[in-house]
């Protein structure tokens, strides 16, 4: 009976203790922070480079069994399966703050502003106020940052709506050479999608100093700018995991890493890409334009 | 076979400490859960011993009111995430693989990280009891404003809610991957056992509802440090915001603890009644709705909060459905039993008290699901009553029924069946004395989450003290039974039950440390359910 006919158990490995502890060290340390302690910072960059340091470790670990052949098919299936569930989870997330933006949107600023059963609110609380979207103007004026403007959908990210999906069409190139065994290809669609990536990330950045700054748009802007914020926050964190993670692979293949049969690694990067692209969309029809 | 048994070289037992911190054994890590969640299960015992003891008499005797709400809120969330879903986890680990016939969980290391998380998130969570301002006091559910005037332990309570649900998604995670791929040759999807079937249905309700609570507590977070005003009306949003969104994690949560309890009872019930489980494919189905069902009843919890009418009705009825796959299951557990040749060995006793409390916790919750009596019942002990009944004569009964049923394939000795049947009478009577009298006291308008109460209140709240002291009491047994189970005892054969079914007692007991590297060959016989 050969190898590949069994399904690889790994030996005992450091690695999930190991991070289970960074993880705390982390969680400390941010939590040490928002309590305003002195060496907050110490603990949280230490917890940043154990939990950095479990990544590469363990991705190191599987990737050397991978390439020495211990894998089956049936580990394989596994991994898919992880990786397409992990990626659930994470839209579940997302959705948590779609839910409070339709929440925001359709009851809470037509009640404050008396609709309906709203009408004892709007009297009593704060009768001046007046329902819309985007809010500029918060229920209770005071202590609230108003901003002058809200970001429009079509400028900067359309031109990003228009990155992504051309991103996510390089990474299909990409993947098209692979399975030919096109390596100069793969590699040079590959490292356009990890540019792009990144091109997107300058931009949001950009957008984000703008609106700050020149529109007065905070996260202290009342439920638009906390939505608005949260929202695309960690959708650009998330999509900035997605280009370093592509990036990981763009270093692999041009190592030689993958066969055109064997490449897991890249689709999963890939599928997470798709669906940081995806809720993009979803942030850019409903965030931006309506 | 020869190369088989070269394969299997490398796989030698790791020995020491070693074997248990760095491992990607489904049982060592099943072990390790188990224990961790029995530690908790006295953690947080011993926070409910302090509130029975403070609500022994009328008035202010041993805790200050802070205190003794640090206690309501801490208790819960020990109980929830530290006592009862590790168990189930770690009932999950031990026997899905075994029952399956595969060879490990699918991703070993992935599981080991899910356990390990658990002893530093609890770390966090019980820390907090000591910083400036005291413990988390505004009740498991965290509603704002309230919470957000928590002191330092604030940002420590966010951080172990995201923590725990690292662990629990990982683990969800593996129970998919290892129920769709690792089933041997011949065990198809209907053929599982139930508990298999309950659990990974548990699984997809953790990914679907743990990161919408991640994503709730962030909000908290960023509205006390970063001015964002999700639930704060003065900004635009809505205090009641977070309750929407806290309880359609919340509710399929309840589920989380009552499903995989639902897979045991069904697993033990058919071996002691030497019958098959009465409906296998009703059981499957009805499941599965309660699954579904469960993300759409949320607002159950906030009938009083001032929601449309519209949205009341429609939660009550919703809330009303739940109960016709719940009593498919009831009712198919006592038709399993039925004319059957039944016996009443531990494991059995606990199943049928789950049965019968069961159901009276599931007729509590119907009335507080409809609408216009919740508005009396709301925030009462009527509901403290009936949550535990769900849930301890519930989910705790029926993990100590799976420990009794397993301990032998678990340790390869029998337990001391004699003990054994004290201690579930002890439990069973204490645990009513305990929560009964709750549904009277409830009706009369005691409210929860308050550490002195009206005179009036006195008499239930003695007996119900009483019951608790003497149920606390009594679970020191339950480990006095364990410890002597796992030093020793009469010998348990690999088929340590005459009715059981199922590929678990195929193998020797105790369990050898790795089973089924290849698949089995399933036989008709071994796929009976």
């Amino acid at each position: 009976m050969a190898a590949k006919d069994i399904y690889y158990v790994p030996e005992g490995s450091k690695w999930p203790i190991f991070g289970s502890f960074a993880l705390f060290v982390l969680f400390i340390g941010g939590a040490l922070l928002f309590n305003g302690n002195a060496n907050a910072n110490v603990v949280l960059y230490i917890g940043i480079a154990l939990v950095a340091y479990m990544f590469v470790g363990w991705f190191n670990d599987v990737i050397g069994e991978s390439r020495s052949g211990k894998y089956n098919g049936q580990v394989d299936v596994s991994f898919r399966m992880g990786m397409g569930w992990f990626i659930f989870s994470e839209v579940m997330f997302f959705a948590a703050f779609f839910g409070a933006l339709y929440y925001a949107r359709m009851y809470s600023i037509p009640w404050l502003g008396g609709l309906g059963s709203g009408t004892a609110t709007h009297e009593f609380l704060w009768s001046a106020f007046e329902a819309a979207w985007p809010l500029s103007v918060t229920p209770d004026p005071t202590n609230y940052d108003q901003p002058s403007d809200v970001v429009p959908a079509f400028g900067v990210p359309a031109i990003n709506t228009l990155i992504l999906l051309t991103s996510g069409v390089t990474v299909t190139f990409a993947h098209w050479a692979l399975k030919n065994n096109k390596r100069t290809s793969l590699n040079l669609w590959l490292a356009a999608t990890v540019i792009l990536g990144f091109v997107f990330v300058f931009f949001q950045a950009e957008e984000y100093i703008h609106a700050y700054n020149d529109l007065n748009l905070k996260l202290s802007s009342g439920i638009y700018g906390s939505t608005f914020y949260m929202l695309t926050g960690f959708h650009g964190f998330h999509v900035t995991m997605g280009a370093i993670m592509l990036l990981v692979i763009l270093l692999r293949t041009i190592k030689g890493h993958f066969s055109k049969k064997d490449h897991f690694a890249f689709e999963a990067v890939a599928w997470y890409w798709h669906f940081v692209d995806v809720v993009w969309l979803g942030l850019f029809i409903f965030v931006y334009w309506i | 076979m020869s190369t088989v048994a070269h394969e299997h070289d490398h796989h030698h037992a790791p020995t020491g400490l070693k074997r248990w911190i760095f491992s990607t054994n489904h049982k060592d890590i099943g072990t390790l859960y188990l224990i961790f969640s029995l530690m908790m299960f006295f953690i947080g015992g011993a926070m409910a011993m302090i509130i029975r003891a403070e609500l022994f008499q009328p008035g202010l005797q041993f805790v200050d009111p802070q205190f003794y709400n640090s206690m309501v809120t801490v208790h819960a969330l020990i109980m929830i995430f530290g006592a009862v879903m590790p168990a189930g986890v770690g009932l999950a680990n031990w026997m899905i693989p075994l029952m399956i016939g595969a060879p490990d969980m699918a991703l070993p290391r992935m599981n080991n990280m899910s356990f390990w998380i658990l002893p530093f998130g609890f770390a966090l969570l019980i820390s907090t009891l000591f910083m400036n301002g005291g413990g988390p006091a505004g009740g498991w559910t965290m509603y704002p404003p309230l919470v957000l005037q928590l002191g330092d332990a604030f940002p420590f309570l966010i951080f172990t809610v995201h923590i725990l649900g690292v662990s629990s998604i990982m683990g969800a995670i593996n129970i998919i991957a290892t129920v769709f791929n690792m089933r041997a040759p011949g065990m198809t999807l209907m053929k599982m056992p139930l508990f298999v079937w309950t659990w990974v249905i548990t699984a997809f309700l953790l990914i679907a509802s743990l990161p919408v609570l991640a994503g709730a507590v962030t909000m908290l977070l960023t509205d006390k440090y970063f001015g964002t005003s999700f639930f704060n009306a003065a900004g635009g949003g809505d205090p009641v915001l977070f309750q929407h969104i806290f309880w359609f994690f919340g509710h399929p949560e309840v589920y989380i603890l009552a499903l995989p309890a639902f897979g045991i009872v069904s697993t033990i019930i058919p071996t002691f009644a030497r019958k098959p489980l009465f409906g296998y494919a009703s059981m499957v189905y009805a499941t599965a709705s309660i699954a579904i069902l469960s993300f759409f009843v949320w607002a159950h919890h906030m009938f009083t909060v001032g929601m449309p009418i519209k949205g009341e009705l429609f939660f009550m009825y919703a809330t009303m459905l739940i109960a016709v796959p719940t009593g498919v299951k009831v009712f198919n557990w006592m038709a399993t039993m039925w004319r059957g040749a039944m016996t009443f060995e531990a494991p059995m006793l606990f199943s049928i008290a789950f049965v019968i409390l069961f159901t009276i916790g599931g007729f509590s919750g119907l009335m507080l699901g409809i609408t216009p009596v919740d508005f009396q019942y709301h925030d009462t002990y009527f509901v403290v009553a009936h949550f535990h009944y769900v849930l301890l004569t519930g989910a705790v009964f029926s993990l100590m029924a799976a420990a009794y049923y397993w301990l032998p394939k678990w340790t390869g000795y029998m337990y001391d069946e004699k003990l054994a049947k004290i201690h579930f009478w002890l439990s069973t009577i204490a645990a009513n004395v305990l929560f009964f009298p709750q549904h009277f006291l409830g009706l009369a308008g005691m409210p929860r989450r308050i550490p002195d109460y009206n005179i009036v209140f006195a008499d239930f709240n003695m007996i119900s003290s009483i019951g608790g002291f003497a149920y606390g009491i009594s679970q020191l047994l339950f480990v006095y039974i364990v410890i002597k189970c796992a030093l020793g005892g009469k010998k348990a054969k690999a088929q340590a039950w005459e009715g059981a079914k199922g590929l678990e007692w195929t193998v020797p007991s105790p369990a050898p440390f790795h089973t089924f590297e290849t698949p089995p060959k399933l036989t008709k016989s071994m796929l009976e359910n």
